[in-house]
């Protein structure tokens, strides 16, 4: 069936609920709402949660947002957390323990701290092992929960509160690490970078495969954090569509380790567009600091041309 | 047990062991409409049913029909005045009003 | 008393992971450290050859090990770990978060000093770390107690008026890798006594979907903490029930502790696992030798027996109480302070020393233990104690 963003969310069941706590305008709500909403109405899921922005607003004691199973544990274990589930799920449903009709699937959130970052390891001993599971990095690009402190996942050059744009060092001095390529070297069988955009046809056909291809499935989804990029909260769709149309969020998705790269825009917009309405790239549009500028530039094109080069290259031996 | 009968003065006989909730989605008996500073309103005449707002709600405060697959007024109990929708409507079918002032 | 039980050789590990066997649990997640390593390995071995139905997880830390067990036992499985020191150290965060959670998780800790310096023998740092986690930790002094108290694991920890983890303990090395005559309850009828695991909520039930482990903030978390310390009160009666239907499989018997010639002792040392093994030789000695010498061993060291300790030391003239593990706080060891706080709130007052002994491996032998009783002899004599925070088999400069 074609996609029907009207279709889906009239007659499929929101499985994030209203009533959740997480900041007015958060990018990350109609990301794990989508999400869920690929499932199979008659399927339930299990959701874990590292702690983050999502785990400690959608479930504060006596309240959750989901309509689905769900555990949080801590930070760094989403990863294992759901493994252990999933295997539990595997023994009981070969015991006979659980009724033999209907299936579980097994979904975990983690933000880019939890993912990228102190949770990096739990996820790809369960990647490596093989969980019939799909993890979900909503990567907003710092530890929003804490007060926006960098993360592997902050830009170049972004002011965040362990950054800071000082007088002597313009905020981070690192890239950003590429999680969604380390998560193809673990050689799993569906891996894609995604996020809301127009009607969320990628994210949602990006989901589905995840959820229903067997075995591990990873998916990136940029994010966007008003408070802490510094944006007013109604441009949200406006940052997603400049992080597209200027490179720096590629969409692309790699089935089998075969790249592929899922919108290439017509005319690649200059990452100035990206950079300049949010509040912590300020610094980078001082009188004097264009190099910064071309350097985000020139990082992006890289990435771009490497992204280019990996779907010809994969495309070409398959 | 009746999730929604536990609050800041129930004894702790009375929580549930751990924590845990088992009645999944009752975070719709928390209304989060008293966050807003301002409201959105939805003019229905301007509106073409193009399906780009109601995805974007962080709050699933903008309902749309089983049947028709149409879009319907907001929810404002849950709606926090993000503005999200208002400035994905092509049509300026949704209007930021702020709250308090006629 | 049945007389159909096997009598076998096992060294600790085996005694531990052929219980496990016998537990046959749905889930097993496990990470290699030494002492411990043995028991998954074993494990996994009964898994590839299909002797068990467990879904074994080879995780890739003991972080993920103890998360993977929280994780499976709140989706309803019955979740089973082992571990020793640093894993247990690693695992620190989320052994708080499964007890917390109300999960029955068993874990067979395998005690070795916590690191650093490394070292790989064997002492009580790694379970002392964790003493106030909310876990039933019981303590063997063999391999047969070992593989006892894992067989009555799950009957203590899964009880409606308990559901906390619980980890059995014993020592590496020492009886982990040593071999002894051991006898084993037959398959059919540990399967019986153990039972199938039935939790009334749980994570796979599709028709009660369940959330666990909630931002529990600070008008909830006080009482969540309490219901945890109501369990854990529970508990101490349910391990008493346990051990009874455990007695009528086997005819062995177990309480909170072991009192060994304690009733007539005018000394006595209060130890847990296999130090009791030597202190039993020396006590029969010195009785020989006509010293009224007694010991109590701790079986049960969460929850703690507070009014039984104090009543069944009451007696005595002086007590000395051995902590493999040194607290470094100026003031003696864990078990010290829990035996003589649980004597001073009921009003027994017995002159007690400590003595921290055993650390990282160190051999304690029976001289050593016959020196303890020595200096016991020597307060009820002088009445006077100069140091009660004492070590035993420790080098200092102006030893003979």
């Amino acid at each position: 069936m074609p996609y029907n963003v009207k279709e889906i969310v009239a007659n499929k069941p929101s499985r994030f609920t209203s009533g959740h706590r997480m900041c007015a305008g958060c990018g990350a709500p109609p990301v794990a709402r989508h999400i869920m909403r690929a499932l199979k109405p008659e399927d339930h899921a299990v959701v874990a949660n590292a702690t983050g922005c999502m785990e400690v607003s959608t479930f504060i004691y006596p309240y959750t947002a989901w309509t689905d199973s769900f555990i949080h544990t801590a930070f760094e274990c989403a990863g294992a957390t759901l493994a252990g589930a999933e295997a539990a799920y595997v023994s009981m449903k070969k015991q006979g323990k659980l009724p033999a009709d209907g299936d579980t699937k097994f979904i975990a959130f983690g933000g880019d701290g939890g993912t990228y970052d102190i949770g990096l390891q739990s996820l790809s001993g369960a990647m490596e092992r093989g969980h019939d599971m799909v993890y979900v990095c909503y990567d907003n690009g710092a530890y929003m929960n804490t007060g926006i402190q960098r993360s592997s996942a902050t830009p170049k050059y972004a002011d965040t509160t362990t950054s800071p744009a000082g007088t002597v060092i313009p905020g981070k001095t690192q890239c950003r690490k590429d999680l969604s390529k380390i998560m193809v070297g673990h050689h799993i069988p569906y891996v894609a970078q995604t996020i809301a955009y127009m009607n969320f046809k990628d994210l949602y056909e990006k989901a589905e495969k995840a959820i229903y291809t067997e075995g591990p499935a990873f998916l990136n989804v940029m994010s966007p954090c008003p408070r802490g990029w510094g944006y007013p909260t109604e441009d949200l769709m406006k940052i997603n569509k400049l992080a597209v149309e200027t490179c720096y969020w590629p969409l692309y998705e790699v089935v089998n380790g075969v790249y592929h790269i899922s919108y290439k825009p017509a005319k690649k917009l200059p990452i100035e567009e990206f950079l300049k309405p949010q509040k912590r790239f300020r610094h980078m549009f001082k009188p004097g600091n264009e190099w910064m500028i071309e350097d985000f530039q020139k990082i992006v094109d890289e990435r771009w041309q490497e992204l280019l080069d990996l779907e010809e290259i994969t495309n070409k031996n398959k | 047990m009746i999730m929604t009968d536990i609050n800041a003065n129930t004894p702790m006989e009375k929580l549930t062991p751990g924590g845990d909730i088992y009645t999944a989605g009752n975070a719709r008996d928390f209304k989060t409409g008293d966050w807003r500073s301002s409201y959105p309103v939805f003019l229905s005449d301007k509106c073409k049913q193009c399906g780009l707002c109601f995805p974007v709600c962080p709050e699933d405060a903008i309902p749309v029909g089983k049947e028709d697959l149409k879009r319907k007024d907001f929810n404002y109990d849950y709606c926090k005045g993000c503005g999200v929708c208002a400035k994905v409507c092509p049509f300026g079918a949704i209007e930021m009003r702020e709250e308090g002032v006629e | 008393m049945n007389n159909m039980s096997i009598r076998e050789r096992l060294s600790g590990n085996e005694a531990a992971a052929t219980a496990m066997k016998q537990i046959n649990p749905d889930v097993v997640a496990a990470f290699p450290i030494t002492p411990s390593t043995e028991i998954p390995q074993y494990f996994s071995t009964f898994v590839d050859n299909g002797l068990v139905d467990t879904e074994f997880v080879a995780v890739e830390s003991e972080h993920s090990a103890m998360s993977a067990c929280i994780g499976a036992e709140a989706a309803g499985a019955r979740a089973m770990t082992a571990t020793s020191a640093n894993g247990l150290s690693l695992m620190w965060e989320m052994i708080y978060i499964a007890s917390s959670l109300r999960l029955p998780i068993v874990m067979s800790l395998v005690n070795r000093a916590v690191s650093g310096p490394l070292n790989i023998h064997n002492d009580h740092s790694d379970a002392m770390g964790v003493r106030d986690a909310g876990w039933i930790m019981l303590f063997s002094e063999n391999n047969q107690e070992a593989y006892d108290n894992l067989l009555m694991a799950h009957k203590i920890a899964e009880n409606k008026n308990v559901m906390l983890p619980l980890m059995v303990c014993q020592d590496g090395f020492i009886t982990s890798h040593s071999i002894e005559n051991i006898e084993l309850v037959e398959d059919d009828k540990v399967k019986e006594f153990v039972g199938t695991y039935k939790p009334e909520h749980y994570l796979l039930n599709k028709n009660e979907p369940i959330a666990v482990g909630p931002l529990d903030l600070q008008s909830y978390l006080f009482e969540h903490k309490a219901q945890q310390a109501e369990a854990m009160k529970n508990a101490k009666q349910v391990i008493l029930d346990v051990a009874k239907d455990f007695e009528k499989m086997t005819g062995r018997k177990y309480g909170l502790f072991e009192e060994y010639k304690l009733d007539d002792a005018g000394i006595a040392i209060v130890c847990m696992n296999s130090t009791a093994g030597t202190t039993k030789f020396v006590v029969d000695k010195l009785r020989e030798q006509g010293v009224k010498a007694g010991l109590l061993k701790l079986r049960v060291f969460r929850p703690f027996p507070v009014e039984e300790i104090a009543k069944a030391l009451s007696h005595l003239k002086a007590i000395a109480v051995l902590d493999k593990a040194d607290s470094l706080n100026a003031a003696g060891g864990a078990l010290f302070e829990d035996v003589t706080s649980a004597m001073y709130v009921n009003n027994i007052h017995v002159p007690a020393v400590n003595y921290v002994y055993g650390i990282g491996g160190r051999d304690t032998k029976a001289d050593d233990i016959e020196s303890v009783y020595t200096d016991l002899s020597e307060i009820v004599k002088t009445g006077k104690i100069d140091n009660p925070y004492r070590y035993l088999g420790l080098r200092k400069e102006g030893d003979k």
